[in-house]
C-alpha cells in the first residue's frame, strides 16, 4: 500500500508536465483573438471583385461551363498561406481561424497575413527574382541580401510599387547604403554594368514582355525590333561604377559594336512607343524609370498584376492564349480599351493604378475573387473539357508547389505552433539552414519559378527518403509527431490533429476508418511511431506538394 | 573473365550496344598549358614540363603520366573557341552548345541524348551527374524531368534512395499513401493524373528496388580496380560512371572541381592532376578491357582555358579562346591532334579554331542523332538540337 502511495506525487508531476506540454503544444487551449480586432475593415474592393467575378462568370456561361463549386475555407486559407508566406498554416493558426466568428473571416485573415512580417520577407524574395534572378555575384559590388531586405521594407511600409520600381532603375549610390542600386550592379561584368542585361530585365520584370531576342536580331514572332532594344538599352548607357557607387556620367555616349561590321556605333536613347510619357528633365535612367511606370503605360500595371496573379495561383494568367505562357510574355495591350475587349489583367491593372499601385490591395482583390476561391475538384470525366475549364479558370488548377513552399510546409508541419519571427532563435536558424539545403536539392529554378512544371523523380525520392523529411517527422521531442501523440485524447483526435497539421483538412470517413483499423492492428506500436508513419504518408501525398 | 554485368543492356558489347556518353567536367576552367597543351621553355609555359605519350607527336603536361599511356585511344583538340569568359555563362554554353539567352533555356548535351535516345528498360535515370558541381546539366526546355540526376558523393552512399524504415513498415506506409492519395483524387482524378505525381513516385519506388541501383555502389569492385581509379571523389565518380554505362545509362557527367586558379595556378593544377590522371586513364583502360569503349564516347572538357600570361599571383585568368578537349571512344577517330595555340601567347586565336557546337554535332552524329533536327521550343521557336557541323577529322578516316 505504502509503495502505491509513493507513486501519487510522481503521477501528479507527470500529469502536470503533460498538461504543460499540451498547453504549449496546443495553443488552441488559450485562443487569443486580440490581434484580430485592431485592423481596419477590408478595403473598398467589392466593386473590382464584382467586375472580376462577372468577367469570369460571363466567360464560363459563354463556354457553357459548369464551374467548380466553392472550395472549403481551410483549402483557401492554405492557398493564401502558401502564396503569402510560402508555407501551410500551422495547427495553431487553423484552430484560431476556426474559432474566428467574424463575417468573411478569410478577407480578414488575408489582410492579417499581409501585415505579418513573413509576407514582406517572402514576397521580397519572389519579386527580387524577377529583377536580379538568384545569382550571388559579382561579389564585391553586389549584395543580393541587401536588395531583398530593402524590397521587404518597401512591402512592410506598403510603399506604392511604382515608386520603388523607379528607385531600382534610377537610384545612385552604394550597393550597401542604397540597396536599390543592386539592380544595376547585378549586371556588372568586368567592372562595368551591362546595359543589355539591364534593358532585358527591365522589359521583362517591369513591362512583362520579352525583347531579349531583339538584342541580336529582329524577332520573327514579336513586334520588338533590334534598334528598339538598342534604344532602350541606351538609357543604361551612362551608368558607371565609381568609389561612390553607382553613378551616371552625363557626358558619356553609349556605343556598341555592330555585330555585322564589328565597328563602334553610337546609340541614342529612345523608346519604342509612348514618347509623350518621357519626362523632360532627369538622368537617362530617371527618364526611363518614369516612362516605364507612367500611368498610361499599361504594360507596367498589367505586368505587375499578372506577376501577383501568378504568385497567388502558382501560374500566370496567360492572356490571349488557351495554354500556359510565361509570366513575362504578355501580348501588347489593346490600344483603345472598352467594355468588350477588357481582360482580367485590364480590370486588375485599372484598380491597381487608381489605388496608388498598392500591392497589398491587389492581393486582397485577387484573394476575394470567386476564381481564387473555387474548388480544385470537378465531377467531369471529360479530360478535354476539364482542361478547357482549367485554362479558363473555371476550376482551381493543381500546381506543383515551388521548392521553398514544400520545405516551408515541411518545417511548419513539424511544429504545432506557427514558425515565424516570434519562434525561438534555434527554430529560425534551423529553418534558414535546412531550407536552403533542401531548395538546392529539390531543384531551384531561379527566376523561372512561375513556369508550369511537372514533378521529378529526385523530388519524390527527397520527400520519401531525404534527411529533412526524416528529421521533420521522426518522434524527436522537438517535432509535432510525439506532441500530437501525447496530447490527443483519442486515436480519432490524433488523426485529426495530424491531418490538420499536414494537409489543413480533416480525414474523410474512409481515411479515418482505414487508419483506425490499421492502428488497432498495430496495437503494440507506440502512438508516436504511428504519428511518425502517418506524417511520412501525408508528406508524400500529391495533396501536400501541390497547390490545390 | 569480366565481372560486374548486371542487365541485358550490359550483356551487349562493343558496337552492338547503344552508345553512352561520359563527360569528365573540369569545373573552373583548367589550364591548357598544365594539361593537354603545354609550352615548356616559353615565357608562357611556367614550370610545367611536357612528356611524350603513346600518341606519336603528342606531348602533354608532366602531371599526366598515366593518361599519356592511354591517350593513343583518344584525340586531342587544342583550339576550341568561345565568347564566354564568365564561369556561369561559359558553363551554360559548353554544356549546351548554345550561348545563354534569357528567352530560351537550352538543354545540356547529356539531356538531349537522354531525351532523343532513351534506353528502354532502364529503371535508374538516363542522365546522371556525379561529384557535385555548381551547375549540373539541365533539361532546359525539355523540362526538369531531363535534369541530370545528381549524386554528390559517388560510391559512398546512395543519397535518398534507401527507404527510412524496414521493408514491412515501408509497405504499410505505401499502402496508407495509396489510401490518402485516392481520397485526394476524388473529384480531381484527371488533374492528379496530369500532375504525374503518382507516376514519379512509382518511378522513384521502382528505382529504390531496382537491381540496377547497385551500379551506383562500388563495394563489390576489387580493391585493385578502386586503386586504379584513385581514392578520390572524382575517381569514385569515374568508376561509378563505368558501372552506369554497363547497365545502359545514356549520359553521365563526372565533375572535378578546383581549376579556377587565379592564384597559385601550378600548385592547383598539380593537385587536380592527382585525381584526374589515375581516374581518366583507368576509365579508358577499363572501358576498353570490358569491350565498352567502342560504345562509349568519353569527353574531357571544362568551361574555358586559362590565360597564357601568368599573373603576379602566379595564377592564370580566364581564357575562352584556344582551350582544349580530349575525346575518344564510341567510334570517334583516335590519334588526331587538332588545332594549335601560339607558344608565345601573343596570338589570341588558335590555328584551326573549332567551336563547341561543332564538337557536339560530331558527338550527336556518332550517336545517330541528327544535329540539325529542329524541335519547337515552348516559345514557339524552332531550334536545331545543335548549331554546329561535325568535325571531319574526328569522324573520317
Amino acid at each position: 500500500m505504502k509503495s502505491r502511495l509513493t507513486y501519487i506525487p510522481v503521477l501528479g508531476v507527470v500529469l502536470l508536465l503533460a498538461w504543460i506540454v499540451a498547453a504549449a503544444a496546443f495553443p488552441q487551449f488559450d485562443i487569443s483573438v486580440s490581434n484580430q480586432a485592431n485592423l481596419p475593415a477590408p478595403s473598398d474592393i467589392e466593386k473590382t471583385v464584382a467586375e472580376l467575378d462577372y468577367f469570369f462568370e460571363k466567360q464560363w456561361k459563354d463556354e457553357k461551363f459548369q464551374a467548380a463549386g466553392p472550395a472549403p475555407e481551410l483549402a483557401v486559407l492554405r492557398r493564401l498561406s502558401l502564396a503569402l508566406h510560402g508555407t501551410i498554416p500551422s495547427l495553431e493558426e487553423i484552430r484560431r481561424f476556426e474559432s474566428d466568428k467574424r463575417e468573411n473571416r478569410l478577407a480578414h485573415w488575408c489582410r492579417e497575413m499581409l501585415e505579418d512580417s513573413r509576407f514582406g520577407d517572402y514576397f521580397a524574395e519572389r519579386i527580387a527574382r524577377s529583377y536580379v534572378g538568384t545569382q550571388l555575384e559579382p561579389f564585391l559590388v553586389y549584395r543580393r541580401d541587401r536588395f531583398t531586405s530593402w524590397i521587404a521594407d518597401q512591402f512592410r511600409k506598403n510603399r506604392p510599387y511604382d515608386e520603388f520600381v523607379r528607385e531600382m532603375i534610377s537610384q545612385q549610390g552604394l550597393w550597401t547604403g542604397d540597396p536599390a542600386t543592386n539592380f544595376i550592379t547585378h549586371s556588372v561584368m568586368e567592372e562595368v554594368p551591362t546595359p543589355n542585361k539591364l534593358a532585358g530585365r527591365t522589359v521583362r520584370a517591369v513591362l512583362g514582355q520579352r525583347m531579349d531576342c531583339a538584342q541580336c536580331h529582329d524577332h520573327p514572332f514579336a513586334d520588338w525590333k533590334q534598334d528598339e532594344f538598342e534604344g532602350l538599352a541606351a538609357y543604361f548607357g551612362q551608368v558607371k561604377l565609381s568609389p561612390f557607387g553607382v553613378e551616371d556620367d552625363l557626358n558619356k555616349k553609349y556605343e556598341i559594336e555592330d555585330r555585322e561590321t564589328l565597328e563602334k556605333r553610337e546609340i541614342a536613347s529612345s523608346v519604342p512607343f509612348g514618347q509623350q510619357w518621357l519626362p523632360k528633365e532627369g538622368t537617362e535612367r530617371e527618364k526611363l524609370a518614369h516612362w516605364c511606370t507612367h500611368p498610361e503605360n499599361r504594360r507596367f500595371a498589367r505586368a505587375t498584376v499578372n506577376r501577383i496573379w501568378a504568385l497567388m495561383f502558382g501560374k500566370a494568367y496567360s492572356e490571349g492564349a488557351p495554354y500556359f505562357t510565361p509570366v513575362d510574355d504578355l501580348p501588347d495591350p489593346e490600344v483603345e480599351l472598352s467594355d468588350t475587349n477588357k481582360t482580367v489583367l485590364d480590370i486588375l491593372a485599372d484598380d491597381f493604378v487608381k489605388n496608388g499601385y498598392n500591392i497589398k490591395r491587389l492581393i486582397e482583390v485577387i484573394a476575394a475573387s470567386k476564381t481564387f476561391r473555387l474548388d480544385s475538384r470537378h465531377e467531369t470525366e471529360d479530360s478535354d473539357l476539364l482542361r478547357n475549364m482549367i485554362d479558363h479558370w473555371a476550376v482551381f488548377p493543381l500546381i506543383r508547389l515551388r521548392p521553398e513552399q514544400v520545405v516551408g510546409s515541411m518545417l511548419q508541419a513539424a511544429s504545432i505552433k506557427t514558425v515565424d519571427q516570434n519562434s525561438n532563435l534555434l527554430t529560425r536558424t534551423v529553418k534558414l539552414v535546412r531550407e536552403s539545403e533542401f531548395i538546392d536539392e529539390y531543384g531551384d529554378v531561379g527566376d523561372e519559378e512561375l513556369d508550369e512544371r511537372a514533378g521529378t523523380v529526385p523530388q519524390a525520392l527527397l520527400r520519401m527518403n531525404g534527411q529533412l523529411a526524416k528529421d521533420m517527422t521522426n518522434p524527436s521531442p522537438f517535432n509535432a509527431t510525439p506532441r500530437i501523440a501525447i496530447a490527443s485524447s483519442s486515436p480519432e483526435k490524433m488523426l485529426e490533429n495530424s491531418y490538420l497539421t499536414c494537409l489543413s483538412r480533416r480525414p474523410t470517413q474512409q481515411e479515418q476508418q482505414y487508419f483506425l483499423n490499421l492502428w488497432a492492428e498495430e496495437n503494440k506500436k507506440k502512438s508516436s511511431q504511428k504519428t511518425y508513419d502517418l506524417h511520412w504518408v501525408l508528406f508524400n501525398t500529391p495533396e501536400f506538394s501541390w497547390n490545390h | 573473365m569480366l565481372p560486374g554485368m548486371r542487365s541485358k543492356a550490359a550483356e551487349k558489347r562493343g558496337v552492338e550496344r547503344a552508345t553512352s556518353f561520359i563527360t569528365l567536367w573540369m569545373s573552373g576552367g583548367p589550364s591548357q598549358l598544365e594539361t593537354w597543351d603545354p609550352h615548356p621553355g616559353t615565357p608562357i609555359g611556367g614550370p610545367t614540363k611536357a612528356i611524350d605519350t603513346t600518341l606519336p607527336g603528342l606531348k602533354i603536361a608532366h602531371h599526366y603520366p598515366l593518361v599519356a599511356e592511354q591517350i593513343q585511344h583518344m584525340s586531342v583538340i587544342r583550339s576550341l573557341v568561345s565568347k564566354e569568359g564568365d564561369h556561369e555563362r561559359a558553363t551554360a554554353f559548353v554544356k549546351t552548345g548554345y550561348r545563354p539567352d534569357p528567352t530560351t533555356k537550352y538543354p545540356a548535351l547529356g539531356a538531349i541524348i537522354a531525351q532523343q535516345k532513351p534506353v528502354k528498360g532502364l529503371e535508374i535515370p538516363q542522365y546522371v551527374s556525379l561529384g557535385g558541381g555548381e551547375w549540373p546539366g539541365r533539361g532546359g526546355y525539355f523540362g526538369d524531368q531531363y535534369d541530370a540526376f545528381r549524386i554528390f558523393n559517388p560510391g559512398n552512399n546512395i543519397q535518398n534512395m534507401r527507404a527510412q524504415v524496414q521493408e514491412k513498415r515501408q509497405k504499410t506506409r505505401l499502402d496508407s499513401l495509396a489510401v490518402v492519395s485516392r481520397a485526394f483524387s476524388q473529384g480531381r482524378n484527371l488533374q492528379v493524373k496530369r500532375s504525374l505525381h503518382d507516376n514519379t513516385v512509382e518511378r522513384a519506388l521502382k528505382m529504390m528496388s531496382s537491381k540496377q541501383l547497385s551500379a551506383f555502389e562500388i563495394d563489390d569492385e576489387p580493391e585493385s580496380t578502386k586503386e586504379k581509379y584513385g581514392d578520390s571523389r572524382f575517381g569514385r565518380g569515374c568508376l561509378v560512371a563505368r558501372r552506369l554505362v554497363e547497365v545502359g545509362v545514356r549520359s553521365i557527367e563526372v565533375t572535378l572541381q578546383g581549376f579556377d586558379a587565379h592564384t597559385n595556378n601550378f600548385e592547383a593544377h598539380t593537385n587536380r592532376a592527382k585525381d584526374l590522371d589515375p581516374a581518366f586513364s583507368a576509365l579508358i583502360q577499363d572501358l576498353r578491357e570490358r569491350d565498352l569503349f567502342d560504345s562509349t564516347i568519353v569527353l574531357c572538357i571544362g568551361e574555358f582555358g586559362r590565360s597564357p600570361q601568368i599573373n603576379p599571383l602566379d595564377g592564370r585568368d580566364h581564357w575562352p579562346t584556344g582551350f582544349p578537349a580530349v575525346i575518344g571512344g564510341g567510334g570517334i577517330r583516335a590519334g588526331r591532334i587538332i588545332g594549335k595555340t601560339d607558344p608565345t601567347g601573343e596570338k589570341t586565336d588558335p590555328e584551326n579554331p573549332l567551336t563547341v557546337p561543332d564538337l557536339y554535332a560530331t558527338i550527336l552524329r556518332q550517336l545517330n542523332i541528327d544535329p540539325d533536327k529542329e524541335l519547337i521550343t515552348p516559345i514557339g521557336r524552332p531550334l536545331a538540337l545543335c548549331d554546329g557541323s561535325p568535325i571531319k577529322e574526328l569522324i573520317e578516316a
